[in-house]
């Protein structure tokens, strides 16, 4: 007995063993690599190993760095937001209105875009976006406007670029969640007198929060580590963390102060994680 | 065994993990170039002629590159091409070998370009210029009056406010705002750059975005902007044939002068050839390729280019100009380590405005 759980305890662990070996050279070793530049310093171009905080004193204290990492919390916030508000209908839409024959064509549509590189999805965006773009052109030439709107180079664009993007995402995650509903959830609240609108508000929608969430984290994640986006389509009027770590590398050379910024922006998505880690249900997928 | 310290070292782990170094087979040329090296009309010539294959890993910034080479084994890179007001940067790091003058096309450049302050050190050559050109103004002529674009006091007029465009390139556009203010780029360091704020920050506060050479090219081509700062030929040549309306100008102030060097990497697995490859790129053909590669166009630094080059090619150059603009145009600023970073740490500033 005991040599059989011993053997399935191997076998445990031998089948899980190329997952821990994967995740420990492509997680945790960079990681941890990481970690420790992130107490280096310069010593004019050079970098020098150590144990200093001075590289997080100024990812948190210096007002320039603080300002990006609010601007990546405040671009997030609306992309996630608009996004979760845009996707849901959609996705919504397709699970409950089109023949179910149809609804994986539907869903092959609505990520079509992500058929295309995402750069020039972002120089695409440029184009539309511009004084003299698509949409400008098509507003001027209905009357509904006089005067071109200054949408490239703004954060507008960026929010613009990466809500296109995480619509889909979002669109499939809440799809995937809504299509395992049974309707006898919405059916007995009907009869006891829900009205539609009630139905919605108070049993599905919360039944869909898991879909919701782990879109939605997804979303926060992707979006707040994405600096090409904000590079193309915000024309660098303002700077985000990510491009504040990219200068550092390109630029600089500064891989010490690239680290702790690096770890400030996982940090920040750990503590996403564990706010919503308890609804996140990946299995919904 | 290894102290705490030592096993934490961040270059050890990064040493560990660093596999930057190219695939190499035999026959085959490595360089770390700019990406107008990366056309293949300026690389297949070489390669069939000499029946090997040149690979290219495109790096943006010395620093980038630096750090590449740094994190290579010896041998991995056999060409290096670099600005040239950074060759002493890497002749100090060790990265570039000693070139034999008398196997370089050194009196065919023009004299300007020979650059001997920044591509010797010590008396011994490291590298040669292999293109110029310039960081200045470019502006569309119907959407501005091109008299206004010889004074660089013009674009903080308000005239032009939300209709300019920056380079994202801090060191020529702080070298633009110091000859803007009059003052001598060489003479940009840590005591003189805090002059330099209130006019970059002026000139932030006119502009629409602040970008990257695709983007800046966008934005002038789209009629976003109507003005790039930092920009010059490089910027407009690629666009002239469908945008013929794109010009650039070096105000009466003066504008910069951008210059690549190119050499062989200390410690090249292919030395000779290596070497054989900075002579084709300074060749008059190799010249006149680079000068109009895809990626952007520049000045070659070998006047017999101009045997090769065509009449179109050469007035979209401004060939016949270049004794003016030499004379008009400063170097880039190169700065020492703190205020190198000093001057990065004001654009990151500037960019967050």
């Amino acid at each position: 007995m005991a040599t059989l759980a011993a053997r399935e305890r191997r076998l445990g662990w031998g089948l899980i063993a190329p997952a821990l070996v994967w995740t420990a050279a492509f997680f945790l070793l960079p990681f941890a690599a990481m970690l420790a530049l992130s107490f280096a310093h310069m010593e004019g171009r050079a970098i020098v190993s150590g144990l200093s905080l001075d590289n997080y004193a100024r990812a948190l204290g210096d007002p320039t760095m603080l300002k990006a990492l609010v601007n990546s919390l405040e671009i997030t916030a609306i992309v996630t937001l608009v996004s979760v508000l845009l996707a849901w209908p959609l996705a919504a839409t397709i699970a409950w209105t089109i023949p179910p024959r149809l609804q994986r064509l539907a869903l092959l549509l609505a990520v079509l875009p992500f058929w295309t590189s995402y750069v020039v999805r972002s120089y695409s965006w440029l184009l539309v976006l511009g004084k003299n773009g698509v949409l400008n052109k098509a507003l001027i030439g209905a009357g509904l406007l006089g005067e071109p709107l200054q949408l490239a180079s703004t954060r507008s664009a960026t929010v613009i670029g990466f809500v296109h993007f995480f619509v889909m995402l979002l669109t499939l995650t809440i799809y995937a969640n809504l299509v395992q509903l049974s309707p006898n959830y919405a059916r007995a609240a009907a009869d006891l007198g829900a009205s539609r609108l009630r139905v919605l508000w108070h049993v599905i929608l919360p039944l869909t929060l898991p879909g919701i969430l782990t879109g939605a984290f997804l979303t926060f994640v992707l979006c707040i580590g994405d600096y090409i986006t904000p590079q193309i389509l915000g024309g660098n009027t303002e700077l985000t963390l990510p491009q504040l770590i990219m200068l550092q590398l390109q630029r600089s050379g500064n891989f010490p102060l690239a680290s702790a910024l690096s770890v400030v922006l996982m940090a920040v998505v750990t503590l996403a994680y564990a706010a919503v880690a308890r609804w996140i249900r990946l299995d919904r997928l | 065994m290894p102290t705490p310290k030592a096993a934490l070292s961040p270059l050890a782990v990064l040493a560990v993990l660093a596999v930057t170094g190219p695939a190499r087979a035999e026959g085959e040329l490595n360089a770390l170039v700019w990406c107008d090296h990366t056309d293949p009309a300026l690389i297949e010539p070489f390669e069939t002629a000499n029946n090997v294959k040149v690979n290219l890993k495109e790096y943006e910034g010395t620093a980038a590159g630096m750090a590449i080479l740094e994190q290579s084994r010896p041998g991995d890179w056999d060409v290096l091409v670099i600005d040239a007001v950074d060759v002493h940067r890497a002749v100090e790091a060790g990265r570039l070998a000693p070139l034999d003058p008398a196997s370089l096309p050194q009196a065919d450049l023009f004299p300007e370009l020979v650059m001997a302050e920044n591509n010797q050190v010590g008396g011994k050559t490291y590298a040669i210029t292999e293109k110029f050109g310039y960081n200045t103004i470019s502006y569309d002529r119907t959407k501005v009056d091109p008299a206004d674009m010889e004074d660089w006091a013009a674009l903080t007029s308000g005239k032009y406010d939300g209709r300019i465009g920056i380079y994202d390139y801090y060191l020529p556009v702080l070298g633009l705002v110091a000859v803007g203010q009059g003052m001598k780029t060489s003479d940009i360091n840590a005591a003189t750059l805090p002059a330099l704020r209130d006019p970059l920050m002026k000139l932030r506060a006119a502009a629409k975005q602040v970008s990257d050479v695709v983007a800046s090219q966008t934005a002038l081509a789209t009629g976003e902007v109507d003005i790039i700062v930092g920009g010059g030929e490089w910027l407009t040549a690629v666009l002239a044939a469908d945008n013929p309306n794109l010009d650039w100008t070096i105000p009466r102030q003066g504008g910069l002068r951008w210059a690549q060097s190119i050499g062989v990497v200390q410690g090249a697995a292919h030395p000779d050839l290596a070497l054989k490859f900075v002579q084709y790129i300074l060749s008059p053909e190799g010249q006149a390729r680079l000068a109009t590669s895809s990626c952007y166009w520049g000045m070659p630094t070998n006047t017999r280019a101009g045997d090769v080059l065509t009449a179109e090619q050469k007035a979209v150059l401004r060939w016949d100009q270049q004794p003016d603009y030499l004379k008009r145009a400063q170097l880039y600023p190169i700065p020492d380590a703190a205020t190198d970073q000093a001057m990065q740490d004001l654009w990151t500033e500037m960019l967050n405005q």
